[in-house]
């Protein structure tokens, strides 16, 4: 594959473990914060490659896994409304909240449809007159601007049978959340994906108010073991600031016009985060003046959500990168993709899920 | 044929008249063979020395129909295979089928054509069948259960059971074209038509290798539903024992590739229903492969890994990168109905 297989070759992967051994001197501990980072480390198997000093934690990258269960609640119950279409990415129907999941409201006659991207719920919109559909917007700064695509171009259309829950969140502060406390990191694998859209220059205040080495990496072997080679550079010299290991996709300012479109559509507003609580301008609600685009000015939602029933699910501390997926009591034995009591092991790019499906157990 | 109905209907089920004329019309006109032909409430065949096989499957696949196959294709050749995969010569296939009714009779009738077709490059013949016709949406469209019987010539012993350390694992082609063609035909993914199911009748090509290399074939199984992983994993613990597997050995069709990326997922874990996974004895693994290269139903087979003595169960994939981690079976799925 054309701008992949280069990214896959065999030798360079092999000599950039070289070199990271060679930089990784004493322990290090570093956190990379995007689903697709875990899963492709997992996949790829670099773990066997990286030194035994050298610990990979997972952060609160992947966004089915933050999603708190009181929103979970909020999905079913819109789908539980008989003119409702929910329309959604595959992983979140099997999230359980606290009654149940989006799977099992399906499985009692409500219409959960899944989808590939926001524009393939328009067309179900389209497709369904009468019902109003109801897209779950999940994700961080890379899958918003799709999104907000999807509101403008309902809006241009005058549809008035479309609309957006969202859950969507935005890096930074759950950064400035993680950082503030103990967290025992020596450098931060930055998330290519979000530095596309959002800029190198968005990350300095890690580097800067936290003291931390950061690196922006790409997904593809080549890519992940290059960053974490210059992520041990920079922690060797305990040098703080934002490398942009991936350059073919990250400028320095992002890609201001998709941002531009988000800011157009979405405001700040207080979100809340599986493991972590509510954190201020942490989420994106819809603006007044896209109100009739907002599933929850269109609805009618119960806002008292009983607090879930305590499992011992560990996936708060798991992506906070204060415990691995195989400290919890229920890893593999009671929790498992098949049966997952927590959304770290339901979403496919949950750390969970990865260290079960590719064997760390 | 003025008055012939275009679709299947209650009455088709009913066991009377219409009942009878679809019989004739769609399924003997299409299947016809000495043993079926008498409508007799069984067919009967003759007992063979030694040991028969005998398994069934049922298939529910959407859409029907898909490029490189459709849901009658797979009722014969995974039948078939799974006869095959024992080492066993097929030598009848019951046939049922569950209809919703409504379902238009050219759809049936494109169906029953590709039955015809695929049980006789299987060289086998239906013999027995059973049509029901249900309410609508008490089914979807056409459900499809086949079983099959074969005999296992004398000596030959084909089970996970025989595994040993040292065998070679040879995959016979390319994996996930199934499983990644129904997904993206099902969900109008469209990637242009470059992706074709793998469905294919093993049998020739095992009775072929088992005549050639007696003993030589520990174990055969068909990576169908979970794919290659899990079908490895599966046999590792059944066997006891420990498997290394070099994905960069692994065949697969570019397009397949590129649209497992796409969407994000392992083609280990994606449906085979022409492919075998064969478990060989080192001494002659060299000459199977070139068998194998020689016959249709292996032009691409390949060596891809090896049993060894560790931990069982313990499946490691040494990845095209040159890391590596252990295989595990599938979990949940994200791909209901795909056979």
């Amino acid at each position: 594959m054309k701008h992949v297989d280069e990214y896959r070759d065999r030798e360079l992967v092999k000599s950039l473990a070289f070199r990271l051994a060679d930089q990784v001197k004493r322990p290090l501990r570093f956190m990379e914060v995007c689903g697709t980072h875990t899963m492709n480390i997992f996949r790829f198997g670099l773990r066997s490659l990286f030194p035994a000093d050298l610990e990979v934690v997972s952060g609160p990258g992947c966004p089915v896994c933050v999603t708190d269960s009181a929103d979970i609640d909020v999905c079913i119950a819109a789908a539980e409304n008989e003119n409702v279409v929910i329309a959604t990415f595959g992983d979140l129907v099997r999230v359980p909240g606290s009654r149940g999941s989006l799977a099992e409201s399906r499985a009692r006659g409500a219409r959960v449809e899944i989808v590939y991207s926001p524009i393939d719920a328009l067309e179900l919109a389209r497709a369904h007159e009468d019902k109003l559909v109801v897209f779950v917007g999940i994700g961080f700064e890379t899958t918003v601007p799709t999104v907000a695509a999807a509101v403008a171009q309902a809006a241009r259309l005058r549809m008035d049978n479309f609309c957006v829950l969202s859950l969507h969140k935005v890096m930074p502060p759950v950064f400035a959340r993680l950082l503030a406390g103990n967290h025992q990191l020596d450098g931060l694998l930055c998330p290519g994906h979000v530095a596309t859209i959002v800029g190198r220059r968005a990350f300095e205040p890690l580097a800067l108010d936290y003291g931390l080495p950061c690196v922006i990496g790409g997904f593809e072997p080549v890519d992940i073991m290059q960053a974490l080679v210059q992520l041990a550079e920079l922690a060797a010299r305990r040098e703080a600031k934002v490398v942009n290991a991936y350059p073919r996709a990250v400028a320095e300012d992002g890609n201001s016009s998709a941002w531009r479109l988000v800011t157009d559509i979405f405001q700040p507003v207080d979100a809340q985060w599986r493991g972590l609580g509510t954190i201020k301008s942490s989420g994106l609600a819809i603006r007044d003046v896209y109100a009739a685009f907002d599933a929850r000015r269109r609805l009618d939602f119960e806002t008292e959500t009983p607090a879930p029933p305590s499992t011992g699910c560990r996936c708060g501390d798991v992506i906070c990168g204060r415990c691995r997926p195989v400290d919890c009591g229920h890893f593999g034995g009671s929790c498992t993709p098949g049966h997952p009591l927590g959304p770290c092991m339901v979403s496919s790019e949950g750390s969970c899920a990865a260290f079960y499906r590719y064997g760390e157990h | 044929m003025e008055n012939k109905k275009d679709c299947v209907t209650l009455d088709h089920g009913s066991g009377g008249l219409a009942a009878r004329e679809l019989v004739q019309e769609v399924f003997l006109s299409r299947l016809n063979n000495s043993r079926l032909a008498p409508l007799e409430d069984s067919a009967v065949l003759p007992v063979a020395n030694g040991r028969l096989a005998f398994t069934t499957d049922s298939y529910v696949v959407d859409p029907l129909f898909f490029p490189g196959g459709d849901i009658g294709a797979l009722a014969v050749n995974g039948t078939v295979n799974d006869l095959a995969m024992r080492g066993a010569v097929p030598l009848a296939l019951s046939l049922g089928l569950i209809i919703e009714e409504g379902l238009p009779l050219e759809v049936l009738e494109r169906v029953v054509d590709s039955i015809a077709a695929a049980a006789e490059t299987a060289g086998v013949d239906v013999v027995t069948g059973d049509t029901k016709v249900v309410h609508r949406g008490a089914a979807d469209k056409l459900f499809i259960n086949t079983s099959g019987i074969g005999s296992i010539v004398e000596g030959v012993e084909i089970s996970p059971g025989q595994v040993r350390p040292g065998d070679g694992i040879i995959l016979s082609g390319t994996m996930a074209d199934h499983g990644i063609t129904v997904l993206a035909e099902r969900e109008d993914l469209g990637f242009g038509g470059q992706l074709r199911s793998d469905t294919f009748a093993l049998n020739h090509v095992v009775a072929a290798l088992v005549e050639h290399f007696p003993g030589g074939i520990h174990a055969l199984r068909d990576p169908t539903r979970g794919g290659v992983a899990t079908t490895l994993c599966e046999i590792a613990v059944v066997s006891g024992s420990s498997m290394e597997i070099w994905e960069e050995r692994v065949p697969l069709n570019r397009p397949v590739a590129v649209a497992c990326e796409i969407l994000g997922i392992d083609p280990f874990f994606l449906a085979n229903e022409g492919k075998c996974l064969l478990f060989v004895d080192p001494a002659v693994e060299g000459e199977i492969l070139k068998a194998l290269h020689r016959h249709p139903g292996g032009k691409q087979a390949s060596l891809i890994g090896r049993v060894t003595d560790g931990e069982a169960g313990r499946v490691v994939l040494h990845t095209a990168v040159a890391g590596q981690r252990l295989m595990t079976p599938l979990t949940g799925d994200p791909l209901p109905r795909i056979c």
